[in-house]
């Protein structure tokens, strides 16, 4: 039996009949990694090895990998940036926590953009990582590194991080499930920020189930994250039930542009086309600043980036670097030195494009202009959730590109994030599965999203489209 | 739009020593996404209040009582340099 190409749910009822041990199923996965990393490159680091005493009792004795951005007590954590190297949180952010009780064997901290600047895992200090269904081609990212471990069968499932799209965009181009919950709906604690009015953490599974599964494992309010809601987590497995009859579906028009590969808009439409064969209603409906959310997402992400990476200064924790020479004054050459040599091109363009948004004479017509903006792309939604249960798009205009293809064009890249951006800015929660692969066998991503803490709807919609056409089956041959 | 002297401020701003031959890609870098940003001028947004987040959450309180907390020595556990007890940085003032 090929254990690690198996779901977590799947293999949580082998655990419970006594058919296979914890061990047995870190040795599977630990094998597959022998097997493939090399090419793939999925992981920062890999994990020691765990302890298996006393699992007998927890309930999901299996292996997981996280983002290299989720404190883990002891370990080091580096958002995949040189400025952090060395540095071992002194705590476990709380999603480590939860998971660690529940009795997860974590398998390694996975590659990303560096601090999640980026779509595509080339901006990593360790490298870029591989597109398990295509070696020449990118994972997406930020959260790369989980989604090719999970497809690449490298891990059962992961955690990963979205602030524009970083787990849904990643879990499209690889051809797995991938949640951005409700903001709020899942501590931040431990994880180390990005933007912090945006950034939430999420699964990044093989199936809908799993995805169910996971977040119910990691949701719940936390005193240590004062944005985390006190709001009961539901069982969600309870939505995984084929029933979208009656379900109002919008179909937004501003998805459907220019820019959108044929084969995803053939593959997304064929999806809207099952979800209606089963009875939900379809509705087309309109998100009319969709066009303006590129342009105030990287006012506002920046402009939060930029504020929250001012701490990596080597003053405290990190790297410290001093330059051979005397520019001003030993502590300020020491700062711009650190992060002059610390931080990789993308941070640095956008820790000063944030710095720029925020600085005086300019605090007006960007960042507060860019935060009115956030209002009126938060207002359509809130329109649109007044007559539809679920918005359902492309998750990203193209399958995944090729390495190096948007390197040297920052504009580019970040307009690969078009369609996922919205759901940050405005807080709600939004899944992407998989609905199909193009010509060339790469995967193609269908989003689904809902009003705030509305993941159940979610998870229905998810499901029944999932159970009707098994695309999550594929696997992919490295 | 962007001179050489505007990149230069803002990375002085955010702390950032620039070698010279990053000042001209970053300024075009800046150039492009600032082009790009200005189609937000299209909107008059001047009678719209501004979303800083999503939640509607205000002054989120705990009790003032002591809870346990990292020991000095495990929070000087993760410093680069430290000495007597703290944090030890190089000379701030000559």
């Amino acid at each position: 039996m090929n254990l690690h190409t198996l779901t977590a749910h799947a293999l949580q009822e082998l655990l419970l009949n006594r058919q296979v041990s914890p061990a047995d199923i870190y040795r599977a996965v630990r094998g597959q990694i022998d097997l493939v990393e090399k090419k793939v490159g999925a992981f920062a680091r890999l994990a020691p090895a765990p302890d298996f005493n006393g699992l007998a009792d927890k309930p999901f004795p299996i292996p997981v990998a996280l983002k290299d951005n989720l404190c883990i007590s002891g370990q080091e954590t580096t958002c995949a940036s040189k400025i952090l190297t060395g540095f071992r949180p002194p705590y476990d952010a709380t999603v480590v926590r939860r998971l660690k009780e529940a009795g997860a064997l974590i398998i390694g901290q996975a590659n990303m953009d560096e601090f999640a600047f980026g779509s595509s895992t080339e901006s990593s200090c360790y490298g870029p990582t591989k597109n398990p269904w295509d070696l020449t081609r990118v994972p997406g990212g930020s959260s790369g590194g989980a989604a090719a471990a999970v497809a690449a069968h490298e891990t059962i499932w992961a955690l990963g991080s979205d602030t524009g799209g970083s787990i849904r965009q990643p879990a499209a181009f690889c051809g797995i499930v991938g949640l951005k919950p409700t903001y709020g709906r899942v501590s931040r604690y431990g994880l180390i920020a990005f933007a912090s009015s945006l950034d939430q953490i999420g699964p990044m599974t093989k199936d809908v189930t799993d995805a169910a599964r996971l977040l119910k494992i990691i949701a719940g309010h936390d005193p240590l994250d004062a944005t985390s809601v006190d709001l009961p987590v539901p069982d969600y497995t309870q939505s995984l039930r084929c029933e979208v009859k009656g379900m109002r579906v919008g179909i937004p028009r501003e998805y459907f542009i220019a820019g959108l590969d044929p084969e995803v808009a053939e593959a997304v439409t064929a999806a809207i086309a099952v979800l209606k064969k089963q009875g939900a209603q379809i509705v087309d409906i309109s998100l009319p600043h969709t066009p303006y959310a590129v342009a105030t997402y990287y006012i506002v992400a920046t402009a939060e980036a930029s504020s929250n990476l001012g701490r990596y200064d080597g003053v405290r924790y990190g790297r410290r670097v001093r330059p051979p020479e005397i520019r001003q004054t030993p502590i300020i050459d020491m700062f711009e030195e650190t992060r002059d040599q610390g931080f990789g091109e993308e941070a640095k363009r956008r820790i000063m494009l944030g710095t720029y948004a925020l600085s005086a004479g300019y605090y007006d017509a960007y960042y507060l202009k860019g935060l009115k903006v956030r209002t009126l792309i938060k207002r359509d939604f809130d329109q649109a959730f007044q007559t539809v249960d679920a918005i359902v798009t492309p998750t990203a205009p193209t399958t995944a590109f090729k390495i190096g293809e948007k390197t040297a064009d920052p504009l580019s890249m970040y307009l690969s994030d078009i369609y996922t951006i919205s759901a940050n800015l405005s807080g709600i929660p939004a899944i992407s599965l998989p609905c199909g692969f193009s010509q060339a066998g790469l995967p193609i991503g269908l989003q689904i999203m809902a009003k705030p803490f509305a993941e159940e709807t979610l998870f229905r919609v998810a499901f029944a489209y999932e159970q009707a056409t098994g695309w999550h089956k594929r696997v992919c041959q490295i | 739009m962007i001179t050489d002297q505007d990149v230069r401020y803002v990375a002085a701003l955010s702390r950032i020593h620039l070698r010279e031959e990053e000042v001209d890609r970053l300024r075009k870098n800046l150039e492009d996404i600032l082009r790009y940003i200005e189609k937000l001028n299209q909107l008059d947004v001047s009678a719209v209040e501004p979303t800083n987040h999503v939640l509607p959450l205000k002054n989120v309180l705990r009790p003032d009582d002591a809870r346990p907390s990292l020991t000095q020595e495990e929070a000087l556990s993760i410093a680069v340099e430290k000495s007597q007890g703290a944090f030890k940085v190089p000379k701030v003032i000559e």
